[in-house]
């Protein structure tokens, strides 16, 4: 059986005793580093899925419908989509104020949004505490004029997600933007439509994939969030506790299955994501490709 | 001036010739919205921590940031922190080339499989990626019996604090490498081959320094991910005072322990450190095109 793939390179599917010393390095570079994937990533996957499901379906099932998993659960998933339909609005509308907009400190503003991906998460959430902590001057005034508190309560969260996961819209929307044809935008002013249909019916439909992937990945980020949380929303089960949280508080009582379980709805929500961004991807790709 | 310019060129461009007087200063406000209402979100979500936590930090002085830090555990737990990334960020260098090598270069079943595991670390909590680690070398772990009869310690120690730190930094090198690799002219390499260049030298000499910018940038985001490391480290290490301690676990528990200045002063070094990693990588890259 031959694998055609292209011109150049036809791989035999059998295993065939390579002659060539050319072909001898291709066969050793491929052991390495289907051995180095399969040491660190399929191993380490494969045996939390087998340590969850070892006492069978039905025990699964119980320790994620645990009344505190379950709530952990919810709690991470509606901060989780919270924070990424603000990131959605906010991101696409910095991504256009960049690329449509000339201004004093654009350039240290294009700069700023990469800021949260070089500081550490667990710092991001040292410096949400300062701002916003109970002993805080303004999370005192804030708790004491609207008996609103940030900290240990779902906008902490929210606010740590939403500021890890800035640059995640505007980078994925920014290149696309810039790429754009402005002659539609024209002909439709002079055709007499405002501001508002130019954005809804030609601008934004291009963008629409685009929007969609950089959603996903902030909202895949998001579901695993540990370092800022654990900082900001500290560990109250039933109000504050997210399911990474609770992960760690079942690991450190010994509960085994408990903190399998939870890990593997996390670990499965991320892996479709991914799979589900990754072909979004490839399909705004063929798109442009299309249109070019 | 530069600016008042600019902007009036860039509105000139935007205009339509049937616009009227009205139209363009709608368009105007309109800008201007946007623009505040961009820059007002970022000062709020974004600047305002950063400056709480220099604030913080120097609100008894620059010299009681000095003495908090001038401890021998804080020291130690930076050290930690610097060695481990060191270590890792050699082995995703090494690894990482390969790795992308093969993913660009190669043609195999599954490739689309492969492609969408490799984000994995990226999604996967860190909380999560240290109790995999500890499934599998803690006390009944999978591979329990081959570490004990290694006599090497695992869990509970640096060598597993490598790995969790390894886990959670695999995409980062082989993102940067994958899009330089598939960008690059194959030809190069095939005309250094009819030149009687063997493999290696073709490779060092050719293809590698096409790869040099990606992997510079793949090195700073592994080195600034890995010194920020936390969940991971926290559960394989369980962040042992004097022994397992790195610099964000030494953050955690001084927070914990109400020692403010000094969670905010190694913060603020930790948090300073990553970026200057960062911004300085980018300037360098822009310096070069």
């Amino acid at each position: 059986m031959i694998l055609k793939m292209n011109s150049q390179t036809t791989i035999p599917l059998t295993i065939k005793k390579p002659s060539t010393p050319l072909a001898w390095g291709r066969l050793g570079i491929r052991s390495i580093a289907f051995t180095y994937l399969t040491i660190m990533l399929i191993i380490p996957l494969l045996v939390i899925v087998q340590d969850g499901f070892r006492d069978g379906l039905a025990e699964f099932w119980r320790q994620i419908t645990l009344p505190v998993a379950w709530s952990a659960l919810k709690l991470t998933l509606w901060t989780s989509a919270t924070m990424m339909v603000i990131n959605t609005i906010m991101g696409t509308l910095t991504a256009f104020v960049l690329v449509r907009y000339n201004f004093l400190g654009k350039t240290i503003l294009n700069g700023i949004i990469d800021l949260p991906l070089a500081i550490p998460t667990l710092v991001t959430g040292v410096m949400l505490v300062i701002l916003f902590g109970p002993q805080e001057a303004l999370g005192a005034w804030l708790k004491k004029q609207f008996d609103f508190s940030v900290m240990f309560a779902p906008p902490g969260i929210i606010l740590a997600l939403l500021f890890l996961t800035f640059p995640f819209v505007v980078r994925s929307v920014q290149p696309v933007l810039m790429e754009l044809d402005r002659s539609q935008e024209r002909a439709a002013a002079t055709l007499g439509a405002g501001g508002w249909t130019i954005f809804r019916r030609i601008i934004f439909p291009p963008l629409a994939l685009p929007v969609l992937t950089g959603a996903l990945l902030s909202f895949a980020r998001a579901i695993g969030e540990f370092g800022s949380i654990v900082i900001v929303a500290g560990n109250i089960p039933f109000r504050s506790q997210t399911a990474a949280v609770y992960v760690l508080g079942e690991v450190e009582s010994e509960n085994r299955l408990g903190a399998s379980a939870i890990s593997i709805v996390m670990v499965a929500i991320a892996f479709g994501l991914l799979m589900f961004a990754d072909y979004l991807r490839k399909r705004s790709k063929n798109s442009q490709k299309e249109i070019a | 001036m530069k600016a008042i310019s600019s902007s009036h060129t860039a509105l000139m461009e935007s205009e339509s010739p049937f616009s009227t007087w009205v139209d363009r200063n709608k368009e105007k406000w309109t800008k201007w919205a946007l623009i505040t209402a961009v820059i007002v979100y970022v000062a709020f979500l974004i600047l305002a921590p950063i400056a709480a936590l220099t604030f913080g930090a120097f609100k008894k002085g620059f010299g009681a940031i000095l003495t908090s830090l001038n401890k021998p555990e804080i020291f130690l737990a930076f050290w930690n922190t610097l060695w481990i990334s060191l270590v890792v960020v050699t082995i995703h260098t090494i690894f990482g080339t390969i790795v992308a090598w093969v993913f660009v270069r190669h043609r195999f079943p599954g490739r689309n499989l492969i492609n969408g595991l490799i984000d994995m670390p990226f999604a996967v909590s860190p909380v999560v990626a240290g109790y995999m680690l500890l499934l599998l070398f803690g006390r009944n772990g999978l591979f329990a019996p081959l570490i004990d009869a290694l006599g090497i310690q695992v869990a509970f120690a640096l060598p597993g604090m490598v790995l969790a730190t390894l886990f959670v930094t695999m995409p980062f090198m082989i993102r940067e490498l994958i899009p330089v690799l598939e960008a690059f002219d194959t030809r190069q390499e095939k005309a250094a081959a009819t030149l009687g260049a063997n493999g290696w030298q073709t490779f060092w000499k050719v293809t590698f320094p096409a790869l040099r910018w990606g992997m510079i940038y793949g090195i700073t985001l592994t080195f600034a991910r890995a010194l920020g490391e936390f969940g991971a480290v926290l559960v394989i290490g369980g962040g042992v005072q004097g022994k397992t301690e790195t610099a964000t676990l030494f953050i955690y528990r001084a927070l914990e322990e109400r020692q403010y200045i000094g969670a905010y002063s190694a913060a603020l070094v930790l948090g300073l450190f990553s970026l200057i990693l960062v911004l300085g990588s980018d300037w360098l890259r822009r310096k070069e095109h």
